[in-house]
């Protein structure tokens, strides 16, 4: 029975860091060219090349120190990691080990009931290898040596995760805060975010077991497949009165098992120095500090001020923060016009999403809609049009089909709001109706309904619908 | 007497020689040499274009500093588009498509480069015995045995070698504990190391990174100062490159010593040498003395540790450079059934047995379980001698060492790797410590072989350096 069981799950994640240039090189640092285009002499290892340090990187460590709570450390040491690998042109991948720019930082996830606190040991930096291809040829592998040297920040947590919902939330919370500070590009297919899982079981109460770590994933859904069938494992093998053995697995995205990679006993023995071509990081604390107004607002300070400010529903206000493109499309509408934050955010979350997905858009496309949603919003808003016709206008005017009030025009939804109409429709409509309006007399409640969807027909539904439930109210009561 | 740079280009400027000339002359030697001093000779055809645009500026009245120049250069050097070897076979095919900074300095102030220099493979090794190409000969024979073949020292012995024979007017060395100061002592000439940190690694073919330096061997200390000043440049892609402001080394190289100049002689250098060391440095002293130059004797406390800690330093940073030649991507690949036997076998068969040691040390010292009590603790003893180094040298100005502890030995003498590194127990300490250290010819041993003394500065004193070292030069001169 798993019930007894709990996991415990340590996070390493590496984060592509989204410099125009690679860590210690001057390669373009970019996704998706030819193979082998962004190379050059330092990245493909040739004899006596040099790296240089390129401080962007080094920047981008410390706003990341700045978001997720970290110590940032003045001084930092760059140490070679030293394995055979043909995707590794050095010989050895240049890391921080023992001193690295970030430690002992934390953030909160949402978690069963409440807040959780995750905290996280050390961020450092770090080369990325290149990749080794199996599957073109039968008998030879290729190399691709573009991603060689990418700057990677491995984000180290400690084991506080205790399920694969909480591993999910405290990737997606990593992934939106690295995204607002715009030093990650968060996009997991492309590898820009992986995670390797470290997992061991134990009985509730009792002394942590034997981990294993799970490489390279680079999906939520993987993530979580992968943490639950290892979970089944460990426990099937403690259960059948076996040993967790310490090993490095994969996960077999189409099995959806993990399996072992090496053993403890095989595990490299990296050889870890200073790297003697480089001076350690020491930063002065006005390096440190010029950073910090970089950082920017970061997601929990907009919930706090949507909530606060603009008086959103804590759930609504959410689903626009998950993405700082969103927060972003947000606050330029309402910077640009008097509708209240509250109204803006329903249409934003409802029908100006649903468009978005519909037409598989991205929410940066409507950045030059905005004055446009918001006019038409004023228009809903002020009850010029009723909220169907905007529902109707919305797709025109994100289209870019028309100006919202030509729109109205044309298609003849602006709303009768004239009293002196309204009251004589109305009027008409409540001849013949004697019955019913004792029955409203009488108290019920529903006759109302009635006879404001018989006067809306009336207008062919361009009838204000407040002005005529007042309207008849001031009659029937008569 | 060889002729130095400034008399060259008299001879150049005044047309009694035309760089084509220059060129055959020195090309002509280097081809009938036989002492193995080059890798590699670079036929007149393959340099006519910089040799006929060097003779334009002669004939224009703007010749460059080193213009129409032959010069050697040590096979760790990358040169683009010349074969560029480490004397090892495992980079036996390789062409760099890339000049190192070093030698494009050369290069933009108009030397001609004649060939690549002999070296021990990857510049380890003190007699120029490990190179693939074979070993190289020194042009010194022993007064009592003429047919005996003797090492040039190592490991830029094919630069001395070629320097002494005449077949270059200079060449450009490395030095990591003591490849440059070492050749120059057992060859006869001259031999500058400068500061770490001077003149860019950046394209020098990496043995321990934080010991590597580049630097001239030559005829005479003004032709090093010519050298100097061409190479020594700071480079923003060597981060160890420092950004200090360099001087001019040549134009004060004649003139006296502007201070009142105290020298040290470590006592504890001189314990068990040989009569004819004790002589080098008794003659230095007595030469320099009359020049008004004070000495006095200080004391190292560190010296008997620096050669255990540059052999465990110096192979744990080889080993991690050396682990890029793995027959993947350029150099020679022997094929294997796995990835691991073309590991396996490139690297058995591309490295010679010093190398192959020497990463077997670094990777043993750098290994789990070791690394605190090998690598960890010889940075702390490197701190060490470094401050045992400060310590005198706030009280000198100079310091004054033997180069060698022995004249040049018969070529396979040493087999032994343990006697073999305790060639260089006067000049790794220098280079564990970073400083500036020249070698000059000081005179004769019993056998007729040329010996050197070493002078030591502060850091980045080469300038002062170069000025003493002159001023011994003249003194002690012993040409034949």
């Amino acid at each position: 029975m798993s019930n007894n069981w709990e996991m415990v799950i340590g996070l390493e994640v590496h984060a592509q860091l989204k410099t125009s240039s690679k860590l210690f090189s001057s390669s373009p640092n970019q996704f998706g060219s030819e193979p082998n285009e962004n190379v050059n002499f330092i990245d493909s290892g040739m004899p006596g090349m040099l790296p240089v340090m390129n401080f962007g990187c080094i920047e981008m460590a410390i706003k990341t120190g700045y978001a997720l709570n970290f110590k940032i450390n003045k001084y930092s040491v760059f140490e070679r990691k030293n394995y055979f690998y043909p995707d590794l042109p050095q010989g050895y991948q240049i890391s921080q080990f023992e001193f690295p720019i970030l430690s002992e930082g934390y953030i909160n996830i949402d978690s069963v009931d409440n807040q959780k606190k995750i905290r996280i040991e050390r961020a450092h930096l770090e080369q990325d290898a290149g990749k080794s291809i199996h599957d073109i040829d039968p008998k030879y592998s290729f190399i691709d040596l573009n991603r060689v040297g990418t700057p990677l920040l491995e984000i180290v947590s400690y084991p506080d995760l205790s399920s694969a919902d909480e591993v999910i939330n405290y990737m997606s919370s990593l992934r939106q805060l690295l995204m607002y500070i715009d030093v990650c590009d968060g996009n997991m297919q492309e590898g820009s975010l992986r995670a390797d899982v470290n997992l061991s079981v134990r009985k509730k109460g009792q002394e942590l077991g034997t981990r294993c770590e799970i490489k390279n994933l680079n999906s939520f859904k993987f993530i979580k497949q992968a943490i639950e069938y290892e979970f089944q494992r460990q426990i099937n093998i403690i259960d059948g009165g076996g040993e967790i053995e310490q090993n490095t697995m994969l996960f077999d995205t189409s099995t959806g098992e993990t399996r072992a990679m090496r053993s403890k006993e095989f595990s490299h023995d990296y050889r870890y120095f200073p790297d003697p071509d480089l001076l350690p990081v020491n930063l002065s604390q006005e390096q440190i500090d010029k950073i910090k107004p970089l950082v920017g607002e970061l997601p929990q300070d907009k919930l706090n001020k949507y909530v606060h400010n603009y008086s959103l529903d804590k759930e609504i206000a959410k689903i626009i923060i998950a993405e700082k493109q969103n927060a972003n499309l947000f606050e330029k509408m309402i910077s640009e016009t008097t509708v209240k934050p509250k109204f803006i955010a329903a249409w934003l979350v409802g029908d100006i999403f649903a468009f978005i997905k519909e037409n598989n858009l991205e929410v940066n496309n409507l950045n030059d809609k905005t004055k446009d949603i918001t006019d038409l919003l004023r228009l809903i808003s002020d009850d010029v049009i009723s909220n169907k016709a905007g529902k109707e206008i919305l797709p025109k005017v994100l289209n870019g089909e028309g100006k919202p009030s030509e729109l109205v025009k044309e298609l003849g939804l602006e709303q009768v709001s004239d009293s002196v109409e309204l009251e004589k429709i109305i009027d008409d409509a409540l001849v013949g109706e004697e019955e019913n309006i004792l029955k409203f007399q009488g108290g019920s409640d529903r006759v109302l309904g009635y006879f404001v969807g018989k006067c809306l027909k009336a207008t062919k539904g361009k009838g204000n619908p407040k002005l005529i439930n007042k309207i008849l109210l001031e009659r029937l009561k008569k | 007497m060889k002729n130095s740079i400034s008399q060259i280009k008299k001879a150049l400027i005044e047309k009694k020689i035309s760089v084509g000339e220059l060129y055959d002359e020195y090309l002509a030697k280097a081809k009938s040499g036989n002492n193995n001093s080059f890798n590699l000779v670079i036929d007149k055809e393959n340099n006519i274009s910089s040799i006929n645009y060097s003779q334009n500026r002669y004939d224009n009245g703007n010749p460059l500093p080193l213009d129409g120049i032959p010069l050697g250069i040590k096979d760790l050097f990358c040169t683009k588009g010349i074969r560029t070897t480490a004397s090892s076979k495992i980079l036996s095919n390789f062409i760099p498509n890339y000049e190192s900074f070093v030698t494009q300095q050369l290069l933009n102030d108009g030397s001609i480069f004649i060939g690549k220099n002999n070296c021990d493979e990857f510049a380890m090794g003190s007699s120029n015995e490990t190179s693939y190409f074979g070993p190289v000969i020194n042009p010194w024979k022993s007064k009592n045995s003429q047919k005996d073949n003797l090492v040039p020292g190592g490991s830029s012995g094919g630069s001395a070698a070629a320097v002494a024979e005449g077949s270059c007017v200079a060449s450009m060395g490395t030095d990591t504990g003591g490849s440059i100061r070492q050749p120059a002592s057992l060859c006869g000439i001259v031999g500058l190391k400068p500061t770490f940190g001077s003149c860019s690694r950046w394209g020098i073919v990496a043995f321990a990174s934080s010991l590597d330096q580049a630097g001239p061997l030559t005829n005479c200390v003004e032709d090093a100062a010519y050298i100097l000043n061409s190479i020594n440049k700071h480079d923003f892609n060597d981060s160890t490159c420092s950004n200090h402001q360099r001087e001019d080394y040549l134009i004060d190289i004649n003139n006296s010593l502007e201070n009142k100049i105290k020298i040290g002689i470590p006592s504890d250098y001189l314990e068990d040498v040989s009569e004819d060391i004790l002589n080098q440095i008794d003659n230095t002293k007595k030469a320099l003395s009359k020049h008004g130059i004070e000495f006095v004797d200080v004391e190292f406390k560190t010296t008997e540790y620096a050669l255990s800690t540059y052999y465990i330093l110096a192979p744990a940073e080889a080993s991690s450079n050396l682990a890029r030649y793995d027959g993947v991507r350029y150099g020679v690949r022997e094929d294997g059934e796995s990835l691991d036997d073309i590991y396996l076998n490139s690297r058995t068969k591309g490295f010679g047995d010093e190398v192959t040691r020497r990463i077997l040390i670094g990777a043993y010292v750098l290994s789990a379980g070791y690394y605190d009590a090998y690598y960890r603790q010889a940075q702390k003893v490197r701190r060490l001698i470094k401050n045992d180094f400060q310590r005198i040298l706030n009280e000198v100005d100079f310091i004054l060492t033997p180069t060698t502890p022995n004249e040049a030995f018969k070529i396979g003498d040493k087999l032994d790797p343990i006697s073999m590194y305790k060639n260089d127990i006067y000049t790794v300490p220098t280079s564990l410590a970073g400083l500036p250290g020249i070698s000059i010819p000081s005179g004769l041993s019993k056998n007729g072989l040329p010996l050197g003394v070493q002078f030591i500065g502060n850091y980045f004193k080469e300038k002062t350096l170069l000025q003493l070292a002159a001023l011994a030069e003249k003194e002690l001169s012993f040409n034949e």
